[in-house]
């Protein structure tokens, strides 16, 4: 895992919390939609915060997918749920929203859900010897190891 | 009833967005490292391998079912139900599904992690 790897999981997180954020942003000052006027739908994007959010969206789309070519699916999947610690973070420290137990509960179990992970193997090959796996934090340096 | 419909779009949510995302992790392996492609031939090769890997366009399909799926939920059910539910099943959904359909290797610290965020989802939404 190189330092730009990180940077890609990180805008993974960042990118689709802004844009989600953005998204409702626009929808409130849109008002409610029925599913019969799927014409307001398209017209929705017309919105400036709609279209920042779909914007930062794709960015997020192609973090993710960047991510998904160099790493497994179970390793990038965590990240997407840092953005709900992000979210809860941003609106105490920076809004002084209350912030109740149970969701602190959520943030620590979440947090540490993410740091298993991070300190796992990005990538699990079927071909690999166990293990090596299990003893090397990093395919590139197991490798190594293996020709050692 | 209404709530028997909310966990139909439920469950209709967790398999098309685990379904999408199976499909599109496979997808990227099969297109490789995207920076060392991006290195290598420019953007635009990356671009093109990728919308030309036939799975892709697939997983893009049922993301999109996936959110429909979950526009239609979130019309019977709550939101406060219908979000964290789905999120939670799909990140259990998704490391069952890509350990029989990517190979990948969820050992037991995967295993313990993806119990942890999904429970963690669940703690934030209640």
């Amino acid at each position: 895992m190189t330092f730009r790897k990180y940077l890609v999981l990180a805008g993974i997180t960042v990118f689709a919390t802004a844009g989600d954020s953005l998204l409702a942003r626009g929808m409130k000052d849109l008002g409610g939609f029925s599913l019969h006027q799927l014409s307001g739908l398209v017209l929705a994007i017309l919105n400036p915060w709609v279209a920042a959010g779909i914007l930062l969206l794709l960015a997020f789309f192609s973090c993710y997918m960047s991510a998904l070519s160099w790493a497994d699916l179970t390793y990038v999947l965590p990240a997407t749920s840092l953005g709900y610690v992000l979210v809860a973070l941003i609106a105490h420290f920076g809004f002084h929203e209350q912030i109740s137990t149970t969701r602190w509960l959520g943030i620590a179990l979440i947090a540490v859900g993410v740091g298993f992970v991070a300190a796992s193997p990005s990538l699990t090959p079927v071909h690999q010897n166990q293990h090596a796996l299990e003893a090397s934090p990093d395919p590139v340096s197991q490798e190594v190891e293996v020709k050692s | 009833m209404k709530e028997l419909y909310a966990w139909a779009a439920i469950l209709l949510i967790v398999v098309a967005s685990t379904t999408g995302d199976v499909l599109l992790s496979y997808s990227m392996k099969r297109v490789g490292d995207v920076g060392e492609l991006w290195k290598k031939r420019g953007v635009l090769a990356v671009i093109g391998r990728v919308l030309t890997t036939p799975t892709f366009a697939l997983g893009v399909m049922a993301m999109g079912v996936a959110f429909y799926s979950l526009l239609f939920g979130l019309s019977w059910g709550n939101l406060s139900l219908v979000v964290p539910a789905s999120a939670a099943l799909t990140f259990v959904a998704n490391a069952v599904a890509a350990r029989i359909f990517l190979h990948e290797r969820v050992g037991r610290r995967r295993w313990a992690a993806t119990l942890l965020v999904a429970a963690g989802v669940v703690l934030m939404a209640i």
